[in-house]
């Protein structure tokens, strides 16, 4: 008897055990957090928070006044010697791609800092300058407060932690908030031609 | 020996535990991945081990006639080691409480002290399958950290998850030299 009831308990405890392994990695797709983020955006996309953010040449805007235009987010520091740079090269690079769009005002890139202290508009403007990039179509921005910075990183999914070289790593990607500001894309970095491609994509529809 | 006299170790188990609830323990053993993975979790673990012998005997007992041969230990062991082996998991025990919580309370409690108990109770076969499937299992995950050019945990550094893998190779090793040292020269109960 001991075995059946060994059987019957080991079969219970399987039985919950891939119920609850089935629900933390999506039914086997997300195993990492950075996956996951991904997946929950496109499943269920979280509307992008109310902040105040100032931009490189010193103007205060909204987040959410960028409702009805495309915008294509990434987040940065302009500090940063690793992936900002590839970010900055490749904003830039999106500026030329996707010039059309950008001058009609359908679209908009963003480079948010999550560095706030040390990235004042005059940084933000030398950043977007290192890469050959132009003010048009591109803001380079700070949030205001340590409280929006918070709620921004929360939203996006962003995680920020301090390197060994007194800077920082973090997810780098590109993030897409649509017309209705919604976050509702999350792609990887380094691709410009693919993130264009998804732009003209969703500019077409 | 006594049931008194196993005492100590249950006592020294729970000093154990709320030593690591410390926030600044828990600071230290969770700002790395290294730390967390291979100190912070293993001696999670090792409580509920500890704490088997604080366990009645007619509990012991009772639960036993579901657990013949450890069977039941090495199923539950299994899937909650699985769950915190996701990546995922690592991340969100470090971001969110209630990941947090559930690492305290499930890495002792689901899975040293059914290990604990049914330890006593596993035959040749079914210890030598459970642990030839961790010392795999080191070898796998020390494999996937060490190779994986990305980040598999936002909240760590590339170079910690390529220590972290380093690391569980050498564990791997050296519980594999352990039990191939008890197989050549150790004493088996005759059972």
């Amino acid at each position: 008897m001991p075995i059946l009831r060994t059987l019957l308990a080991s079969a219970l405890i399987l039985a919950i055990g891939g119920a609850v392994l089935t629900a933390a990695t999506d039914g086997f797709h997300a195993f990492t957090s950075e996956t996951a983020r991904r997946l929950d955006v496109q499943r269920d996309p979280p509307p992008v928070p109310t902040v105040a953010l100032e931009t490189q040449s010193g103007t205060l805007i909204n987040l959410t006044s960028l409702r009805g235009r495309w915008v294509v987010v990434d987040f940065i520091y302009t500090r940063c010697l690793t992936w900002c740079l590839a970010l900055g090269g490749e904003f830039a690079q999106l500026q030329d791609q996707l010039a059309g769009p950008l001058a009609d005002g359908k679209l908009v890139l963003l480079s948010i800092s999550f560095d706030p202290a040390h990235d004042t508009p005059l940084q933000l403007g030398a950043y977007q300058q290192r890469f050959g990039g132009h003010a048009d179509g591109w803001i380079a921005a700070r949030p205001t407060r340590d409280a929006d910075l918070r709620q921004l990183l929360r939203t996006f999914g962003v995680t920020v932690v301090p390197d060994t070289m007194g800077g920082y790593v973090h997810n780098a990607a590109i993030q897409i908030v649509d017309p209705q500001g919604r976050l509702v894309q999350i792609v990887d970095a380094g691709n410009p031609q693919a993130v264009a491609q998804i732009m003209r994509q969703h500019l077409a529809r | 020996m006594t049931a008194r006299g196993q005492r100590p170790l249950p006592a020294l188990a729970a000093l154990l535990f709320v030593a690591m609830l410390l926030p600044p323990a828990r600071q230290w053993l969770e700002g790395s991945m290294t730390l967390q993975m291979l100190v912070q979790i293993p001696l999670l673990v090792g409580v509920g081990y500890l704490l088997a012998p604080a366990i009645p005997q007619r509990i012991d007992a009772y639960l036993a006639r579901w657990n013949h041969g450890g069977i039941t230990s090495v199923v539950l062991a299994s899937l909650v080691g699985l769950f915190w082996m996701l990546p995922r998991s690592l991340d969100a025990a470090v971001t969110e409480p209630w990941m947090a919580i559930a690492k305290f309370v499930s890495l002792p409690l689901l899975l040293g002290l059914p290990l604990g108990l049914g330890w006593p109770r596993m035959g040749f076969v079914v210890r030598g399958v459970f642990l030839l499937e961790l010392i795999a299992t080191f070898f796998r995950l020390g494999w996937l950290y060490l190779v994986s050019p990305v980040r598999l945990c936002n909240n760590f550094l590339l170079d910690d998850q390529q220590r972290s893998g380093e690391y569980m190779l050498v564990i791997g090793g050296l519980i594999f030299v352990g039990v191939a040292a008890k197989l050549l020269w150790g004493r088996f109960d005759q059972s």
